[in-house]
């Protein structure tokens, strides 16, 4: 979705426990959303997980990993490695929950407030420049 | 009794048979709809990450998501227009080859017709002054 778009409801299943939801049921309760599709064959998702951390350390949004073309096995190994920043991980095995967002591929980033308006989008690796921004319009 | 048997059993068998064809048939009339359905969609699709390709060209992993997305979106009953739709409202007009008349379109839609208007009244003064010289 584009940016200042509200996005519409689909059907998701947990990557751990492999129940399946609502989307709108994982956005509640908090003012700010980062949804980031990733997934373990993804290079440049490897060089984003520090920026990832990074924000679930030191910022009040919620993270919520959706988990693309991937293997269970090799996703959690992925997050093994590398760190796991996410408060919740979704299984996307066929690319459409992805569609559903508006995204091109992995990895690509949305930042959602609480009317799930769709602040920014990153198409690409988060990067210094993107994770300030983000802050920036977490604290303001 | 034995002919009469004989003649149920060929009934049973019958029935099956028809019960057994009518659903076959209803399986296929309808995934082939839905094949056919998708592969209209996907050729006024434009492939975002691709050069000139439409979704159904294509077989980049977006344009592969894309078809999978389209054909749960068929079986849960969504129409063309609204499958066109939501993806414009995810990916902006340029996803779609064939954009039609909108808010937005309007002045790309109108703008041959007003060229040919103007050129026509631009003609049609020069042939008046002509004949009034």
């Amino acid at each position: 979705m584009s940016e200042n778009q509200i996005f519409t409801d689909f059907e998701v299943v947990e990557l751990i426990e492999e129940k399946q939801i609502n989307f709108s049921e994982v956005l509640t309760g908090k003012n700010f959303y980062l949804i980031n599709i990733w997934s373990s064959w993804c290079e440049p998702c490897k060089d984003e997980s520090e920026y990832l951390l990074e924000l679930k350390n030191n910022t009040p949004v919620m993270m919520i990993g959706i988990n693309y073309k991937d293997k269970k096995k090799n996703a959690l190994n992925f997050l093994k490695l590398y760190g796991d920043p996410f408060d919740q991980i979704f299984i996307d095995k066929q690319g459409t929950i992805s569609i559903n967002f508006g995204a091109y591929g992995v990895p690509e980033t949305f930042l959602l407030n609480n009317d799930y308006k769709i602040l920014k989008k990153y198409i690409g690796p988060l990067s210094d420049k993107d994770v300030y921004e983000i802050k920036k319009t977490i604290n303001n | 009794m034995f002919m009469k048997s004989k003649k149920l059993s060929t009934i049973k068998i019958l029935s099956i048979l028809i019960l057994f064809y009518t659903n076959f048939m209803s399986i296929a009339l309808a995934s082939t709809f839905s094949e056919e359905q998708t592969v209209n969609i996907t050729k006024n699709l434009r492939c975002l990450i691709c050069q000139g390709q439409t979704i159904h060209e294509s077989n980049s992993d977006f344009a592969e998501s894309m078809k999978k997305y389209i054909k749960s979106e068929l079986e849960k009953g969504k129409t063309d227009e609204e499958i066109f739709s939501s993806l414009v409202t995810k990916y902006g007009q340029w996803i779609v080859y064939d954009p039609g008349i909108s808010r937005n379109t309007l002045l790309l839609w109108s703008l041959p017709l007003l060229l040919f208007l103007i050129g026509g009244v631009i003609i049609a003064n020069k042939i008046f002054r002509k004949h009034e010289l």
